[in-house]
């Protein structure tokens, strides 16, 4: 059987297309990060400088930084990620070694894979609800690490239950054969080998919050001062952002920026050596 | 490795959660137009005493909410509430600085002050009647002005907006129709236009398309170097915004005779005043619970009245008249603690 | 419980000292407790919006979903038009971000030289990474005026009047509106969407895709006959995650959608979503029907996206999701 030329000629067209329409493509979001990423420096380098990490938020026409912002954002997330590696840790072990293939285990999964892709405003809204509305009566820094910590534990939960399952049975069969209980095979043996495991998803989810707005607005708020009283409004850098973006008055404007380029550095710089860990772990 | 990670993180945690509040710190949230100011003089309040107030710019609605919610020590709104609804949440209100609402508009070659407004023209091109800038009634208004054939792009708030509440009620003053299809509100149901967030949204987006029309408070249109209208007041005259005409327009209140302090300085005689300006009001609860904090909000206010004109009048705000301050200063015997003593002398 | 064990995980005998029973017991039950955690979240953001929103739904009944006034000051709700916009910003955003995730997967999986795969394929997870905000921001200030003046009105002149595309291009080209926001979306799910397909397209046994090159075909044939439709649950389940995420998206629609209630009639129309909506609307929500409204709506948001993401979930099975960012 012999294929005609044209045909031949069709299919290496068609090929080409495919090919070109992919690089295009790759090329277009590649781009369109550049542009943000370009935008990020020159916009928000303007903004930085020596008094952006030693003073607090100013108000328009004084000299001041982001500090109580900062401090504010790491104490938040902090305590997020305290709250949720204790949480996220324990469900995904339980869902990696005690929940076998059972109804409930499958229930549980479905439920944190759908948490995981969740409107985080929602999660903001139930938080004020049960917090600011009812139980505190105000805005606090603890609602506002709550709600992030529930953004951040399906994230922990995930990737521990993905780590611990990949742990070889041989390293739970080698406990065993000690004569020790299952919950010190987990403690000694398996979370000590898919450590990094752990930690590479305690960086994602990290990274993840500390970039959200939406659940503290309703929550933490924001406080123009410093301040380490968690109870009450807590300075943080996505608020910063969301208030000052449009304003009127251009330091003010400059400000967000630089907070925009400090929370997407951070973030960034998080993501990438969460990478490099996943290859080192690979690689092992 | 994890558990030093976790150690890391449970430290912060810890030192967030033990470490307890500081001195004095008051907490208010509301209107965005007075923010620049109040926080202004937060900032030299707390170098001269050391006391924080934490001002958030949330929107009029947001501080009227947070106030009857009890989450704030002080809620802030342009629009003043009226004797009924303060009696009925337990609030007293006192006004602060006063400004203006100013038309901006964005029509490339017409210079700050070179077009002219009237409240009608206003009424008609939000309520989407007038559609053209080379409409007649703009023509007739602006001969001098070569006005193009463009559509006009309205700009209002998408939040709930003191701001929005005065440039209505202007609006209803200066005709029945505006009041049968729109009427006063801070959150009205707007005909046609896009909605920006704060007052620094609707001076964005009024910036940033070609043949929009916007209304924001002086400080924003002044700020931005935008094109604002001239307007013709109740004497007839064509008026400038500024912060004199502000003055004019408030010179003539009878503040004694409103009580609440509800007043608005919307359409008022004098040959400079602005028709379109207004005072921005604090809310605070009568009895308080928390004395203290009661004290120090008002030790505040106290210190703004005495120490913050000129701070006010750097950020294109009008300080009230000293005559409204010492009103203010005697309706404050009616905040009391939980002793039922007034809360500040 | 050994006998319980063993049935588990055959071959593995857990023998508890008797001191350590206790302890064992308490550790499984904490463990439990923390995964139950996740269903009472669930349920609670459910149970939340529900009671919160209740007090609309009682008032309005049926109109509440079909009628589009929203009026705070009247007191009247209607998210008929936050609906609509909300699915339609999504649809759009999928429009254009499942061509683009799908050229960037194939490209990293078939095209890409070895050097350059892991740069590349971290320079699309750092585009996941950044925060929603900024999206916004870049998206109001840079994209907007770029986009009105190159895209939207070149488009508005050249539409023949009348014609449909005339319909769609009608409105302000200040480079915000429906489409400007759906196309910030579509790069902010692009990522999640590309990610998930590049490790569904791993899975392919080397045989399958080396057996098709074999017989002579050439890559993009490789890739449309064999590999696509291999994973072709997949690749729905993934396609259907980036609309879920798109539903969602606040922050960064917030800035760019221009905020008006109405259903768009043009690409350059404004319009709100419910997620820009409850951003932009409850600190001030001053009435509680207007409160009510807000989160009976984030419910009305809630059902939706859970079910999406339910389907997403069923389409991909487990352990084919990657948890970017």
């Amino acid at each position: 059987m012999t294929v005609s030329a044209a045909r031949v000629a069709s299919r290496r067209l068609s090929n080409g297309v495919f090919v070109g329409f992919c690089y295009f493509v790759t090329a277009i979001a590649l781009a369109f990060l550049a542009a943000v990423l370009w935008t990020l420096i020159q916009k928000g380098i303007g903004g930085i400088s020596l008094d952006t990490f030693t003073m607090d938020t100013p108000a328009s026409g004084s000299r001041g930084g982001l500090l109580n912002a900062i401090i504010g954002s790491i104490l938040l997330c902090g305590l997020a990620m305290a709250i949720a590696l204790f949480i996220g840790i324990l469900a995904g072990t339980w869902l990696a070694e005690y929940a076998g293939d059972g109804r409930y285990g499958s229930a549980v999964r479905f439920i944190n894979d759908v948490l995981l892709s969740a409107p985080s405003i929602l999660v903001g809204l139930f938080i004020w609800y049960l917090l600011v509305a009812h139980l505190i009566h105000h805005f606090s820094g603890i609602a506002g690490s709550l709600a992030l910590s529930l953004i951040a534990i399906p994230v922990i939960a995930r990737t521990t239950e993905d780590v611990l399952r990949l742990q070889p049975t041989s390293l739970r069969e080698s406990g065993a054969a000690l004569g020790t209980p299952l919950w010190t095979v987990i403690r000694a043996i398996l979370w000590r080998a898919g450590g990094s495991g752990i930690l590479t998803g305690a960086l994602l989810a990290f990274a993840r919050i500390s970039g959200e707005t939406a659940p503290l607005l309703f929550t933490a708020l924001n406080n123009q001062f410093r301040s380490f009283d968690m109870t009450h409004e807590m300075a943080n850098l996505p608020v910063v952002m969301f208030n000052d973006a449009l304003s009127a008055y251009d330091d003010l404007e400059r400000l967000a920026w630089a907070a925009a380029l400090i929370v997407s550095v951070s973030v960034l710089g998080v993501i990438i050596i969460a990478r490099v860990l996943t290859r080192e772990q690979k690689s092992r | 490795m994890l558990k030093k990670l976790a150690a890391g993180f449970a430290g912060i945690a810890a030192a967030a959660v033990c470490t307890g509040a500081l001195a004095a710190d008051i907490s208010g949230a509301g209107a965005t137009f007075p923010a620049p100011v109040y926080q202004k003089w937060a900032e030299t309040y707390k170098a001269q005493t050391g006391n924080q107030l934490n001002y958030q710019p949330i929107g009029s609605g947001g501080g009227i909410k947070q106030i009857e919610a009890s989450t704030v020590d002080f809620g802030a709104s342009d629009k003043p509430l009226t004797p009924d609804v303060l009696a009925a949440n337990g609030l007293q209100q006192f006004p602060t600085v006063i400004g203006g609402v100013v038309p901006v508009v964005n029509l490339p070659g017409i210079q700050p002050g070179g077009i002219k407004m009237t409240g009608p023209i206003l009424s008609d091109i939000y309520r989407g009647l007038i559609v053209y800038w080379d409409d007649p009634h703009l023509t007739g208004l602006n001969p001098g002005l070569k006005l193009p054939h463009e559509k006009i792009t309205v700009v209002h708030r998408s939040d709930g907006s003191g701001t929005s509440f005065l440039f209505t009620s202007y609006l209803t003053i200066m005709g029945p129709s505006w009041a049968k299809d729109v009427g006063a509100s801070d959150s009205p149901n707007w005909p046609t236009g896009i909605g920006g967030k704060g007052n620094d949204g609707v001076a964005a987006l009024t910036r940033q398309t070609e043949g929009a029309i916007g209304y924001v408070e002086y400080a924003y249109a002044k700020q931005n170097h935008m094109t604002y209208a001239l307007m013709q007041n109740r004497d007839r005259h064509w008026v400038t915004p500024t912060a004199a005409n502000f003055a004019a327009a408030a010179a003539g209140a009878q503040w004694t005779s409103a009580p609440g302090f509800y007043l608005l300085l919307l359409n008022q005689p004098g040959a400079n005043s602005w028709p379109i300006t207004g005072a921005t009001f604090i809310l605070m609860h009568k009895h308080q619970t928390n004395a203290a904090a009661a004290h120090n909000v008002l030790a505040f206010f106290d210190w703004a009245y005495k120490n913050g004109n000129p701070e006010a009048v750097s950020l294109d705000y009008v300080p009230l008249p000293d005559s409204v301050k010492a009103l203010i200063r005697k309706s404050w015997n009616t905040i009391l603690g939980p002793d039922g003593k007034p809360v500040y002398h | 419980m050994t006998e319980a064990a063993e049935t588990r995980r055959p071959g593995v005998v857990t023998r508890s000292s008797p001191r350590g029973a206790g302890l064992e017991k308490l550790f499984e039950y904490l463990c439990f407790s923390a995964a139950t955690m996740l269903l009472v979240t669930l349920g609670g953001i459910l149970v939340s919006l529900v009671i919160g929103g209740w007090p609309a739904f009682s008032k309005f009944g049926l109109s509440f979903f079909i009628t589009s006034t929203w009026d705070p000051v009247q007191g009247v709700f209607g998210v008929a038009a936050l609906i609509v916009d909300t699915i339609v910003v999504a649809m759009l955003a999928l429009l254009l971000a499942v061509p683009i995730a799908f050229g960037v997967a194939f490209f990293l999986v078939e095209l890409c030289p070895p050097i350059l795969r892991r740069p590349i394929g971290t320079a699309i997870e750092l585009l996941a990474g950044i925060p929603s905000i900024v999206y916004g921001m870049w998206g109001l200030f840079v994209f907007g005026p770029v986009f009105a003046h190159i895209v939207e009105m070149p488009l508005m002149n050249a539409a023949p009047p009348g014609s449909i595309w005339d319909k769609l291009t009608q409105g302000v080209p200040n480079g915000t509106g429906i489409l400007a926001a759906s196309i910030i979306v579509a790069m902010m799910v692009l990522p999640f969407i590309a990610a998930t397909l590049r490790e569904l397209l791993l899975t392919v046994p080397p045989q399958v895709r080396e057996s098709a090159y074999g017989l002579g075909a050439t890559t993009g044939e490789v890739v449309m006959t064999v590999t696509l439709p291999y994973v072709r649950r997949g690749a729905i389940g993934a396609v259907m995650l980036g609309l879920g995420r798109a539903l969602g998206e606040t922050m960064a629609v917030t800035f760019i959608i221009g905020n008006a209630h109405n259903f768009p009639k043009s690409l350059f129309d404004s319009g709100a979503t419910i997620a820009s909506t409850i951003a932009n609307e409850f600190a001030e929500a001053t009435t509680p029907m207007h409160t009510a409204a807000l989160l009976a709506s984030g419910l009305i948001l809630f059902v939706i996206t859970f079910a999406v993401l339910a389907m997403a979930r069923m389409m991909l099975g487990r352990g084919q999701e990657s948890v970017v960012a």
